[in-house]
């Protein structure tokens, strides 16, 4: 980590643009050269609630959230509740300014809207005692009447744009071009007032004793800021999917709406519909009916879909499902992220289970393994799931464009044509033979319905090699063999024929590993970078392939070392309690750092959860997390 | 050039074709009214000129479930209550196919009642029948969502304090075009309504009466059965919607007094979900499983959504 990165905060109440004018902000540091990640907290609510994004940007790579930030701009929240005594909710108002002190860096800056938010509120919080102790730099700008003089109260967020811009020195330009590209012209002209307005105002009015200016930086190549969800989505597009069905669900229906958006002009098809069974049940029929479909949802929509899963796992009908996972059990929370679906998404549905699961770490990940996703499912003829989280779903960060320079893939994998059906083997009175035996990978090619000699029943019931329903014993053992073996075959060209879908980062001689999967990913890899740095030998692998399960990578890197800390965010170890389950042993070699606030892991958790590990201290640790001991101790 | 070569197709069609030699003879109990379902879809397809390849018959748990081990169609025999969110999902990905679901009326008022009632809303072109028995049969006698009032069974032992449900009416609510109640003791009509539920443009729901010998009444209890569009007794206009509504009530009243009401109610001319959803703009003209056979398809990419983003 370098010392100079801006790690900007905007707060406010939902429904106050904190959104979109971050997402603005970040592709105006992308596009002055900084690589950049952020950060998105908000409540489940439609107004008001303290909502922030925070957006860290560096002139090298940033893959993770960083420690804290360094400066604040508090919008107030305008959809606040009256503060009553003794509601447990309490000043709402005040919140996205004495929330966010806690995690202010020393010498950080704050900028707070004085037109929303009210002297007397900001004497409560002790802010100038604070600030003094801090060395925060504290400026109360009146940013509502700036917006309401020229244009409308909803601007005050651009002229806290210009107000940031101004005190960290930074250029108007990039800001400028991305107004002008996303705002129709009526607002666009009050708006660019607004924004010269505020950076004119504290460039003459303020004398600067901060240190923070913003990073420089240069990129060899031009960039593109997605989120995880958008990284999925367009994996799906380029893998060929044209149909997707689904119900809205937080925070999958991010993936849902980019999918909505795109797919009926590219010839597609996306259907809402009336529940989560609907949906699964409707991928898995148009697949049946020779289309690349999806569906998905998150945790309780989720378990809506065990019933079409396992049919899909039975008639091995090719389907990608997407598990967007939040914080549970049950409504949980709606908008927190959370790793707690592990175990519910590999098992779930009746029956041995016979389906695929990539767990994807970052953007990048994310695409590659959903058009990995489609390709193992479609070749396979199995149901393959991504899993991943609010966090990653809704984090954006820069990639270079080519990532996304590719072939599409539409190939429906292992389907036969009409000619081929003819040397193909049939009952003698014309079934086709769907559901061979013995055949190679295991893989029985399939006929499309409208096929001309293709026809077959496909049934969630056991049967025949043509469809029929059958219960005999033999029938029974070689198809169920068959269908639970396809995983071996995947894993073999998981293995054999593609880049390890394992991440590793560190120092390769170390003996302290830690293990981790899915989003935790960025935090995990900073730290041990962090570690490095400061002379501790440490390395970790991020896994994303959890069924079939990577047995020799992860066993190669438990062997490696003498002690591994597996980082996930759940409270019962659901990643741990799984390599345990699938290498059969390390049950004293394995410690877990847990953390299930509804907060992504920081990286220096992570520093902390190594350092009380490796010292064996069962001293607890600063952050909201756990430590949980190696089975035996 | 079709990768489907089924659809379409003009030939001679034996109705025996619809028998699979694998399994050409049914387990349903002797007397069951499934026979008669299964009878009058063989006379029917044919009649209206299809042939096994170019049908998805997709089906539900139960007796009725069963039915596509029996036609010799492309089958997809999927999970209790789930036929119609699978067969409308094949349909809207390749429309050339002739899609027909049928499930139980536990299967289709009862656990898959949503779907029933979203699939009918949006006026899919498809045909569903319903093997109504009043009964959960294949486990034995429960009793389901059509049973009468103080039905006695072994999880309702002092009777079912619970109307039946209303499938016609509810059919008509919900937005289905095309509503007919035939019977399995009337084959004549029950094949004549199955060719018009195929040939109309939208969800075609048939209420089809098959008696379970079994557990609740044999054929005897459906005789005499009345078509209300041949009888004296009744007259009303097939598209007028309150009249039709009428006749449903009481049809559907009728039954459990001993009348069996039969015939067409409910005809509306309302265009398919998947014309509306091609006129929106929502839905590719020509079938969505073509492009995937199609070498000159041009497959869009997201490197050329990438603007928003930069």
């Amino acid at each position: 980590m370098s010392d100079h990165e801006l790690i900007w905060r905007i707060a406010g109440g939902s429904g106050d643009g904190i959104d979109s004018t971050s997402q603005n902000f970040a592709k105006a540091l992308m596009r002055s050269g900084l690589d950049v990640f952020t950060h998105r907290h908000y409540p489940s609510r439609i107004r008001g609630g303290h909502t922030y994004v925070e957006i860290r940007a560096a002139g090298h790579e940033v893959q993770s959230r960083g420690d804290g930030y360094n400066c604040l701009l508090a919008l107030g929240d305008s959809f606040a509740r009256n503060p009553q005594e003794d509601a447990y909710y309490g000043n709402e108002e005040i919140k996205p300014l004495s929330e966010n002190l806690d995690e202010l860096h020393e010498g950080g800056i704050i900028v707070y809207d004085s037109g929303l938010i009210s002297e007397e509120d900001v004497a409560e919080l002790n802010l100038e005692e604070r600030a003094e102790e801090n060395d925060w730099h504290v400026f109360a700008i009146d940013l509502r009447s700036m917006a309401k003089e020229h244009g409308r109260e909803v601007m005050r967020n651009t002229a806290g744009v210009g107000v940031t811009a101004a005190l960290l020195e930074m250029d108007l330009e990039h800001i400028e071009n991305l107004m002008e590209d996303a705002m129709p012209e009526k607002i666009l002209e009050p708006n660019l007032t607004i924004l010269h307005e505020a950076y004119d105002m504290v460039t003459e009015e303020y004398e600067f004793e901060h240190d923070l200016r913003i990073p420089e930086g240069s990129h060899d190549e031009e960039q593109a800021l997605l989120s995880g969800s958008n990284a999925i989505a367009y994996g799906s597009i380029d893998a060929g999917c044209r149909f997707i069905a689904g119900y809205p669900m937080t925070p999958w229906t991010d993936v849902f709406t980019i999918m909505s958006q795109n797919l009926p002009d590219m010839g597609g098809i996306s259907e809402q519909v009336e529940d989560e069974i609907a949906a699964a049940a409707l991928a898995v029929g148009a697949s049946h009916a020779g289309v690349k479909a999806m569906s998905g949802s998150s945790g309780g929509g989720f378990a809506l879909m065990s019933e079409p899963l396992g049919l899909a796992e039975m008639t091995e009908t090719p389907v990608v499902l997407l598990e967007s996972m939040r914080a549970g059990p049950s409504t949980g929370m709606p908008t927190k992220p959370e790793q707690g679906d592990l175990e519910f998404t590999l098992y779930t549905s009746q029956g041995d289970s016979a389906r695929v699961v990539f767990a994807p770490g970052n953007i990048e990940e994310a695409y590659e393994q959903t058009r990995l996703a489609f390709h193992i499912a479609y070749e396979y003829q199995i149901p393959t799931i991504i899993i991943y989280d609010q966090k990653l779903s809704g984090e954006n960060t820069n990639v270079p464009v080519s990532l996304l320079d590719r072939e599409p893939a539409p190939t429906l994998g292992s389907v036969v044509t009409e000619a081929e059906l003819e040397d193909m083997p049939h009952d003698p009175t014309g079934k086709f033979h769907r559901f061979q035996h013995d055949v190679d990978n295991n893989v029985s090619p399939r006929s499309l319905p409208g096929q001309k000699g293709g026809r077959y029943l496909a049934t969630g019931n056991e049967h025949t090699p043509s469809g029929h329903i059958s219960e005999d014993a033999d029938n029974r053992v070689a198809q169920m063999e068959r269908r639970v073996q396809k995983l071996e075959d995947i894993r073999r060209e998981l293995d054999e024929e593609h880049e390890s879908n394992q991440t590793y980062v560190g120092d390769e001689t170390a003996d302290f590993g830690i293990i981790t999967w899915g989003s935790s990913q960025g935090a995990v890899f900073e730290a041990v970078e962090r570690l490095n740095d400061d002379g501790h030998a440490v390395k970790a692998i991020s896994v994303s392939d959890m069924m079939p399960f990577p047995e020799k990578e992860v066993t190669e890197f438990i062997e490696s070392v003498d002690q591994a800390m597996v980082v996930e965010m759940n409270a019962t170890a659901q990643f741990r309690g799984l390599i345990q389950k699938e290498l059969g042993r390390y049950g004293d070699k394995l410690t877990s750092l847990l953390k299930y606030n509804g907060n992504p892991f920081e990286p220096a958790e992570i520093v902390e959860g190594y350092e009380l590990n490796s010292n064996g201290s069962d001293a607890d640790p600063s952050a909201q997390v756990r430590i949980e001991p190696a089975a035996g101790d | 050039m079709s990768a489907f070569n089924a659809i379409g197709e003009e030939r001679e069609i034996d109705r025996n074709e619809f028998t699979p030699g694998i399994e050409p003879q049914a387990t349903w109990c002797p007397g069951c009214g499934d026979f008669g379902v299964l009878k009058a879809l063989k006379q029917a397809l044919p009649e209206v000129g299809l042939t096994p390849e170019e049908v998805l018959t997709v089906t539900g748990i139960g007796c009725s479930g069963k039915l596509n081990s029996y036609l010799d169609t492309y089958g997809f025999h999927t999970i209790h209550g789930r036929s119609l969110p699978v067969a409308r999902a094949a349909k809207l990905a390749n429309d050339g196919l002739e899609v027909i679901a049928a499930g139980g009326d536990g299967d289709g008022y009862g656990i898959g009642g949503n779907h029933f009632m979203h699939t009918a809303r949006e006026n899919h072109d498809m045909t569903y029948i319903v093997f109504n028995n009043e009964v959960f049969g294949l486990t034995k006698g429960q009793t389901s969502p059509t049973s009468p009032k103080g039905h006695k069974s072994k999880t309702t032992p002092h009777g079912n304090a619970k109307s039946p449900i209303r499938p016609l009416s509810l059919a008509l609510t919900s937005g289905a075009t095309y509503i007919a109640r035939t019977a399995a003791v009337n084959p004549n009509q029950a094949k004549e309504i199955i060719k018009e539920a195929i040939e109309h443009d939208g969800f075609a729901h048939i209420d089809f009466l098959t008696q379970c010998p079994t557990w609740n009444k044999d054929a005897r209890q459906y005789v005499p059965y009345v078509d209300v569009q041949e009888s004296d007794d009744y007259d009303f206009d097939i598209t007028d919607r309150q009249e039709a509504q009428e006749m449903m009530f009481e049809t559907e009243t009728q039954l459990y007094e001993g009348t069996v009401l039969t015939g067409r109610y409910f005809v509306d001319e309302r265009p398919s979900y998947q014309e509306q959803k091609k006129d929106l703009g929502e839905m590719p003209r020509e079938p969505l499983a073509e492009r995937y056979f199609d070498d000159d398809a041009e497959w869009e990419r997201s490197y050329d959504l990438l603007e928003r983003h930069k």
